[in-house]
């Protein structure tokens, strides 16, 4: 059975995860289609980032399937490359390389992964730091930059990789205040293109705005989801309800 | 330059302050030997240490354990037994072991010389602090940078090369330069097997001219430079790797 465009770009199916024996994940199943925006929700510990981090095997996990374009993820014999180049990751703490310029960061694994030529590698790394708005910003070290810029370099180099699906991990959670929205944009931006993103997020003005379906977790379930118009207005279960009458 | 010697000359007349290796073009010649051979010993070894160290320090975030064994051996022998107890160990007993080979004149020569044995012992000697100190610098690189990495699609060596290494680098150099200053001072100890460095070659001539007092001086002020050119040229470098943003 191969995987064709109409099936679920990432698909999951009674995922568990652990950690020695706290569990974290205990059975998740969740669909996304090619195109589609999805955040997660859900109080702190409540398996948000480990079910994404799951996605691209930054965690393994114990039990059930994970298949990205048909290819599982749950396998001793992986290859990780060839997921990798599938998947893109932007992090909480952006993670860039500090020694790298900006421009360098983009264009690095290109270069060194997908064997690019270096020229046509770094014509590419311009674009795409035009495209996240930090034309100029080439070759300022991550230190100089502030932290919305560095996100915003963190996404243009996932973004170098061509992914087919992003996961987001919190990505605003360590910024200042004022610096959210340049990197919410950015990532609306990619939405309206078409990306396939996978969010985990704690700002639902956003979710609300851009997701076509939300997932709230909690305790390593998936408890209620739903898009976000009906999610949000007519929440059923009562963790749900106490959850967005805190946040919200 | 005559002029110089021959004022060197008229001093140890008129005062008995004796520097013939400024006056005498033999003795002149010796220390110029022996200074060379210094920097090229150290030199080597210099390198071979810190190959010794970046390998070793790679080899042990191997995930087969008898290859960690193996290089905490190593560690542990070379930094809990004298250097000059090695350097004897090498020359003596393992130098002894080998072949020998028909020299020019008909006789037999060991297939090392004691140049060689000296650059085996002493860079062993100081790679093993040298995987110590790479290895603390690895560990001060966050495991976040390297997700990053791996989430790229880069492989382990070349997170290691790419970003582990040069970042842990920088971090170590103030520890590196300790070593390497160490290791350069540490060159003298090659004298007790003959090989013909400063050392050596000031304990010629005091022998020939008694003038221990002056050679003694001389060599300690010879060493206070040579370390001196070493120091700074240690800290250019790490003033020139600095990074704009990153380590302060």
């Amino acid at each position: 059975m191969s995987w064709t465009p109409a099936d679920p770009m990432v698909s999951l199916r009674d995922v568990h995860k652990s950690f020695g024996t706290l569990k974290v994940l205990n059975g998740v199943s969740l669909d996304v289609m090619k195109g589609d925006v999805i955040c997660i929700i859900g109080p702190s510990g409540s398996g948000k980032s480990t079910l994404i981090r799951c996605i691209n095997a930054l965690n393994d996990i114990q039990k059930g399937s994970i298949l990205v374009e048909g290819q599982e993820v749950n396998d001793p014999n992986l290859n990780k490359l060839e997921l990798r180049k599938k998947v893109g990751m932007v992090f909480q703490q952006y993670n860039l390389f500090p020694h790298k310029t900006a421009l360098q960061n983009v264009m690095m694994a290109p270069v060194r992964v997908l064997k690019h030529d270096k020229a046509k590698a770094e014509a590419a790394a311009r674009a795409l730091m035009k495209k996240v708005r930090l034309e100029g910003k080439e070759d300022a070290y991550p230190g100089e930059l502030s932290g919305g810029q560095q996100q915003r370099v963190a996404i243009a180099r996932s973004l170098a990789m061509q992914p087919d699906v992003i996961l987001f991990d919190e990505v605003t959670a360590a910024l200042d205040p004022e610096t959210v929205g340049e990197v919410l944009q950015t990532i609306k931006d990619l939405a309206e293109e078409g990306m396939t993103c996978i969010l985990v997020t704690h700002e639902m003005a956003f979710a609300r705005e851009v997701a076509d379906h939300i997932y709230f977790t909690d305790r390593g379930v998936i408890v209620e989801h739903g898009p976000p118009a009906t999610f949000f207005k007519n929440a059923q279960d009562p963790r749900t309800k106490e959850f967005l009458s805190q946040v919200l | 330059m005559d002029f110089i010697f021959e004022w060197f000359r008229a001093l140890y007349d008129e005062t008995g302050i004796n520097l013939p290796i400024l006056y005498d073009e033999y003795d002149r010649n010796r220390m110029i030997g022996g200074f060379f051979t210094t920097i090229r010993l150290s030199l080597v070894c210099l390198f071979f240490s810190v190959v010794i160290g970046v390998i070793g320090a790679w080899l042990q975030g191997s995930a087969f354990t008898w290859t960690r064994r193996i290089v905490n051996g190593y560690i542990q022998l070379f930094r809990n037994t004298p250097p000059l107890v090695q350097l004897y160990f090498f020359y003596f007993a393992i130098g002894t072991m080998l072949p020998t080979v028909q020299n020019d004149w008909g006789g037999q020569s060991p297939i090392l010389g004691s140049f060689a044995w000296a650059t085996i012992s002493l860079s062993f000697f100081a790679g093993a602090f040298n995987v110590e100190i790479f290895r603390s610098g690895i560990e001060a690189v966050p495991k976040s940078t390297v997700e990053a990495a791996e989430a790229l699609g880069f492989s382990k060596l070349q997170i290691y090369r790419d970003i582990t290494l040069p970042l842990a680098f920088r971090v170590v150099l103030p520890a590196l330069n300790n070593n390497l200053v160490n290791l350069l001072k540490t060159t003298t100890l090659a004298y007790a097997i003959a090989v013909p460095e400063m050392l050596y070659e000031a304990n010629q001539i005091w022998s020939d001219n008694v003038n221990v007092t002056e050679m003694m001086i001389f060599l300690l002020l010879a060493y206070f430079v040579l370390v001196g050119v070493l120091v700074s040229g240690m800290h250019r470098w790490e003033r020139a790797m600095r990074i704009p943003g990153f380590g302060g």
